[in-house]
């Protein structure tokens, strides 16, 4: 179950296809991408700071606790950190089941958890200056219907 | 130990990571003693309630005793994904 933490971009369909075909046994596969969003339209770029040796172990520690809940055959993250421009890949998730509910369930589990568990930060640089993202209740909330 | 801060934290105190020789028992004491050092630290633990605290990279409460920890780190809530 691999989990990158990178500053490099990554190829999503190159990901997504060679995902696919190592996950033998599979009848699903179920796959996320995060884009970086500029709601305002004045985002000039977003930076994403980390925990190094953390960051790792805790995706590591999430994967885990999915497959132990739901029969996964594989999995994937890959997460980016440094300097991105709006509309590039932040992060993508890729999951492996027999059956899609696993598969889809697992997906959305992985990224609940990602958004509050694992140490990424994220500052918005725009028209108005600087300004680091607010963690929302609301993804806290998430975490307990798992 | 090795106390480090991200994001915010880290601005605040203006530097990511330090070396603090402490008798400190919990978390909370450690951040107590940081507190009476300088504003800055002050500045940066002013609301522990907008904090998380990870001691040798897992996370855990305030409350949690300091012993046998080598690295304790600092930050906002977390916003990946």
């Amino acid at each position: 179950m691999p989990v990158r933490v990178q500053a490099e971009p990554f190829d999503f369909g190159a990901e997504a296809a060679a995902f696919a075909s190592g996950a033998g046994g599979a009848g699903a596969v179920v796959t996320f991408l995060g884009v970086v969003r500029d709601d305002s339209g004045t985002l000039a770029r977003m930076e994403i700071e980390h925990y190094p040796g953390m960051t790792e172990r805790a995706i590591t520690a999430i994967t885990a606790k999915a497959s132990a809940r739901w029969h996964l055959l594989d999995a994937l993250v890959i997460h980016r950190h440094g300097p991105l421009q709006p509309g590039e890949a932040i992060m993508m998730v890729a999951t492996a089941a027999r059956h899609r509910a696993e598969a889809f369930a697992a997906a959305d589990f992985l990224m609940d958890y990602l958004k509050s568990r694992a140490p990424f930060w994220k500052k918005e640089f725009g028209a108005d200056g600087a300004a680091w993202v607010k963690a929302k209740d609301s993804d806290e909330d998430a975490l307990s219907r798992w | 130990m090795d106390v480090l801060y991200f994001a915010w934290v880290r601005e605040r105190i203006g530097q990511p990571k330090e070396r603090v020789e402490t008798e400190a028992t919990t978390v909370a004491d450690l951040v107590a003693e940081l507190v009476l050092r300088e504003e800055r630290y002050a500045a940066a633990f002013a609301d522990t309630s907008a904090l998380r605290v990870a001691l040798d990279q897992e996370l855990a409460e305030f409350s949690a005793p300091l012993v046998g920890v080598r690295e304790v780190a600092f930050f906002p809530p977390m916003t990946g994904g």
